[in-house]
């Protein structure tokens, strides 16, 4: 009944719209040139009361939404990022303000006139020399500055960088961590299946100790890096927070370096939201359950990850060890992977 | 008749001898006749049938209006998926019965439209908008009609080259029509169309049937642009009437020519994309595919294939595929600007050197499309420096066209108003590529919707308004009638806010790093804080969408109720399209082709309001183009 209502109401809306334009229309036709120059004047009002209600408005809305864009950086690059959004918004901002209220302040002062030409003005060599020149430098600047980030964030990790294997599947998340050995075990893709999900080589012993827990724990402040793969289709491993994105492809393993430097518990603060937690996210589209690809993520201090730490059993032994699994895994790894050495994984 | 008269012994007029005109036309047997030329070319009319003149027509006005009213009907079409997805963003607790009833049940159990159907619904949207109305619709609408109008030609160089253009476009169309009904529904992977997601049919019910349609559909839109793209450029190079020099040529017609050529350099290699595609989804090749390990198949037997490989070939296409989209938008609304300014366009030159230079430019900045799928560092860096380096040639754009209206005698039509507002929105969506083109930036907004606003603004909403302001001043040229100013004004303010209503916020959206293409943002604490917003953004998406229907009812209406009009050149425009007859037949002048003594931008010089391009100079002036 409603959806007939709106139907109507907006039916009438648009006759009613209709009828008046062609009656403002049959008007404007018999008053000639005046009704033109009325048109032009009004028109030339509306570009200037649009423009400063758009430019204040702008100003509001961002001001309004801003505790919620941007969210606290939790890594040592974001604020790097942060920093560059910064200067990138002030720059374009104060461009952006230049031009449009120029647009807006020309098209009211200008409207079309009676008895007035508009006047010759076809070309200023000098005038496109400088808006050429002037925003070359500008962006020379933010080219520069934003270069020197972006080889800072690219750039390899450190030595002591402590290695997490994020791979993605339709639809979750699988995370491996080294165990006590501080190696990730190889791992092969057609040793997948249902409980070797990343297809761990346990021919090789580094993997006898990994770990694959549900959600995933950083240390505060430590270096971490980053693997990053996935089983079949693009994921795209999204921290917001962290101001991380990379993206997971099958066969062609990705990754990324960074240091944590804000708990979880301290965020609950900053952000003054008891529920706050860290969230992975898929940022590249992989089929239906893409927007439903998460993963908790703890940010701890040293004690409360050591506690945790220490839970975590191994893979091999939670769920391969004594089952069907462990002989499967060790009769056909050395037949059918005997050429093929290590993976993709472990050579990085 | 030989080779050297095709064109209606153009050679003859080029010499300022004899002018013989002939139209020419193709009969049903395809064989190319002339017929003498009375000067009466409205007879052309009676004389055809109405399947000739209508329907397999090779006058370019005509194939330049069917490009048009295609690409209104695949405009409504993409715009109200649109409306419908922005239900589930802004609404996904109103249920929507119809979507059963349109499409079948399985999209919308209950009402509730599946993550599969929304797949569906962004992915048709975005190829059925960029393709299919910004290409093919603006492109083939206006270098169509405006092409041999305002260079001084007859017709194209091949009109029946340009017929095949149009019917290729019409059978892509038809195609990707028919894959909304197949019972695995259309392609769903989005328009960008990335494997392994589109390669393998398991993957997603998105890549079964509908995306084999979409990738033959998308070869024989290929096909279309390449016909179009090469006669453009023909025609442009070879069929200017006497003294029009290049450098006497309208805005338009560079940015058409510009266009032609990017888009005949780029869309082969989509085409090759395709092949390969198609070949790694039907054939077992590995073009794209690598160590998959698909949930409920197993290991598959690909091998050795890179996924980013098909990356870097769309985008060499897809950067490109932007400008092809505004680079029309920029001439027509150089002309409007212009001619409603009652000013030269600031900087000819300029302008034509920076759509070259942005032309140019164009292909090689792709790969800033991928700064988050693990490309090498230093190749980033390198397209970082080109992609900030295309920014210059946009600003001075601007710059130029700012200039244009200051000091103007502002004449307000409808189309003027959509030339101003089209660079309102250029401005602001081409600040914020500036953000995105700065790869660590992009990092957090790359996906997000950020990258939603930046290109809806800067490319879809402002190519858009370059289309309208076409159709509005050269609505008189078609169909010898004015469109409806009241409506048209109405129009304008409503699209312009509204647009702004919409895309604006999504900024914030994406600088929260709210990801794109997601069926609902729900799972996460960190994205779901924008509810009342998305509400928002939906509103404001349907009443824009609702004055589109007010466009299109003005339209029709003005097609056959329009005010008349009863002079040659009603908006008093330089350009020679305003000296053919007030309804030109095939072949578009009755006398002889015009000739052409000046640059087409002589407003308010000396004194006088206008001087058209076929008026000599006096002696003594001064030229500053050309
Ligand atoms: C000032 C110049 C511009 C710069 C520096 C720029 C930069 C960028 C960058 C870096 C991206 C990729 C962002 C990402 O995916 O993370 C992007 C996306 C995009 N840009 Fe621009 N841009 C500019 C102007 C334009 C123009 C003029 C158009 C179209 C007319 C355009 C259309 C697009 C489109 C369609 C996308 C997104 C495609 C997709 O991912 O679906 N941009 N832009
Ligand atoms: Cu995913
Ligand atoms: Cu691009």
């Amino acid at each position: 009944m409603t959806t007939y209502l709106v139907i109507a109401a907006l039916l009438l809306i648009g006759m009613l719209v209709v009828q008046i334009s062609k009656a403002n229309e049959y008007i404007n036709t018999l008053r000639g040139e005046d009704a033109e120059l009325d048109t032009d004047k009004i028109n030339g009002v509306l570009w200037l009361i649009f423009t400063v209600l758009f430019l204040v408005g702008i100003f509001w809305s961002t001001w309004y939404f801003s505790p919620l864009f941007l969210p606290e950086s939790a890594s040592e690059h974001g604020h790097w990022i942060d920093t560059m959004f910064n200067i990138t918004l002030a720059l374009t901002g104060i461009v952006f303000v230049l031009t449009q209220a120029a647009l807006g302040w020309f098209a009211w002062k200008y409207h079309g006139k009676k008895g007035k030409l508009g006047f010759y003005y076809p070309e200023n060599n000098k005038l496109e020399m400088i808006w050429t020149v002037v925003p070359a430098i500008a962006l020379t600047i933010l080219v520069v500055v934003g270069l020197y980030y972006w080889f800072r964030i690219t750039g390899p990790a450190s030595a002591d960088a402590r290695v997490v294997e994020i791979t993605g599947k339709q639809f979750n998340w699988l995370v491996r961590y080294p165990g006590p050995d501080g190696k990730l075990g190889t791992s092969n893709w057609k040793l997948i299946d249902e409980t070797n999900a990343v297809g761990i080589d346990f021919k090789n012993k580094d993997g006898l100790d990994d770990v694959m827990p549900t959600e995933i724990h950083f240390e505060v402040n430590k270096p971490y890096l980053l693997k990053i793969g996935s089983r079949d289709v693009i994921h795209d491993v999204g921290l917001t927070h962290f101001r991380i994105k990379m993206d997971a492809m099958p066969g062609l393993p990705t990754h990324f370096k960074f240091t944590p430097t804000i708990t979880t518990d301290e965020m609950k603060k900053i952000t003054n939201n008891p529920a706050f937690d860290y969230e992975l996210c898929c940022d590249y589209l992989c089929g239906k359950g893409h927007s439903a690809m998460k993963m908790m993520v703890y940010v701890d201090t040293k004690e409360q990850y050591q506690v945790w730490l220490k839970k975590q059993p191994s893979f091999f032994d939670s769920a391969i060890k004594g089952t069907e699994a462990e002989k499967k895994a060790f009769a056909t790894v050395t037949e059918k992977v005997s050429t093929e050495k290590g993976s993709d994984h472990s050579n990085h | 008749m030989d080779a050297k008269d095709l064109h209606h012994g153009h050679s003859e007029h080029h010499s300022g001898a004899v002018i013989t005109d002939h139209v020419h036309y193709q009969d049903t047997e395809g064989v190319i006749r002339f017929e003498a030329d009375h000067g009466h070319h409205d007879n052309d009319r009676n004389k055809k049938n109405f399947i000739h003149t209508y329907i397999f027509s090779t006058d370019h006005k005509m194939i330049g209006k069917q490009f048009l009213i295609t690409g209104i009907i695949w405009a409504i079409i993409g715009g109200g998926l649109s409306n419908i997805f922005r239900m589930q963003l802004g609404f996904p607790d109103v249920p929507l019965h119809f979507i059963g009833t349109v499409f079948g049940d399985q999209w919308a159990p209950g009402g509730k439209m599946t993550p599969d159907f929304y797949n569906m619904l962004i992915t048709m949207h975005g190829t059925i908008l960029v393709f299919f109305v910004l290409t093919a619709g603006l492109s083939g609408t206006f270098a169509n009609l405006l092409i041999p109008l305002q260079i001084g030609a007859r017709d194209m160089a091949s009109p029946v080259l340009n017929m095949l253009s149009y019917w290729f476009f019409f059978l892509a169309g038809a195609v990707m029509f028919t894959s909304f009904f197949v019972p695995s529904g259309a392609a769903g992977v989005s328009w960008v169309f990335y494997p392994p997601l589109s390669a393998i049919r398991e993957a997603a019910v998105g890549s079964e049937t509908g995306a084999d349609l979409w990738l033959v559909s998308m070869a024989l839109f290929i096909v279309s642009s390449l016909l179009g793209g090469l006669n453009y450029i023909t025609t442009i190079l070879n069929l200017r009437t006497k003294g029009m020099s290049m450098a006497k040529l309208p805005l338009t017609i560079w940015a058409l020519l510009i266009t032609a050529i990017l888009g005949l350099l780029s869309f082969p290699v989509l085409l090759g994309a395709a092949i390969l595609l198609i070949f790694d989804r039907s054939m077992g090749t590995s073009f794209y595919l690598d160590k998959i390990y698909m949930s409920g198949i197993g290991a598959m037997p690909h091998e050795g294939g890179n996924p980013i490989l098909y990356q870097h070939l769309f985008w060499f296409l897809g950067h490109p595929e932007v400008y092809i989209v505004i680079l029309p938008a920029f001439g027509i609304v150089s002309e409007v600007l212009a001619v409603n300014s009652r000013k030269p366009i600031f900087g000819y030159r300029a302008m034509i050197l920076s759509m070259l230079a942005i032309a140019a430019l164009a292909f090689f900045v792709w790969a800033h499309h991928m700064f988050v799928t693990g490309l090498n560092p230093f190749v980033g860096s390198v397209f970082v420096f080109l992609t900030l380096l295309i920014a210059i040639p946009s600003a001075i754009k601007v710059f130029n066209w700012i200039t244009t209206i200051w000091k103007a005698n502002i004449r307000y039509t409808p189309a003027m108003m959509f030339s101003v507002g089209f660079v309102s929105l250029f401005i602001s969506g081409g600040l914020t590529g500036i953000f995105l083109g700065n790869s660590s930036i992009d990092i957090q907004l790359h996906d997000t919707y950020f990258i939603v606003a930046h290109f809806h603004i800067v490319m879809g909403v402002a190519a858009f308004f370059g289309m309208f302001a076409g159709v509005y001043h050269w609505f008189p040229k078609m169909y010898g009638r004015f469109m409806n100013r009241t409506i048209g004004f109405i129009h304008f303010w409503v699209t312009f806010v509204g647009s702004y209503c919409i895309f604006w916020p999504m900024h914030y959206q994406g600088m929260a790093g709210v990801p794109r293409r997601y069926y609902s943002h729900g799972a996460f604490e960190s994205f779901n804080k924008f509810g009342a917003l998305s509400e928002f953004i939906t509103i404001a998406a349907i009443v824009v969408f609702l004055a589109q229907l007010l466009f299109v009812f003005n339209f029709l209406y003005s097609m056959y109720r329009g005010k008349k009009v009863t002079e040659l050149n009603p908006w008093k425009s330089n350009t020679i399209e305003w000296t053919t007859p007030i309804h030109p037949g095939h072949g578009n002048w009755d006398g002889p082709l015009p000739e052409v003594h000046r640059g087409p931008y002589d407003y308010g010089k000396d004194g006088e309001d206008f001087i058209p391009q076929t008026v000599p100079m006096r002696p003594g002036e001064t030229t500053h183009h050309g």
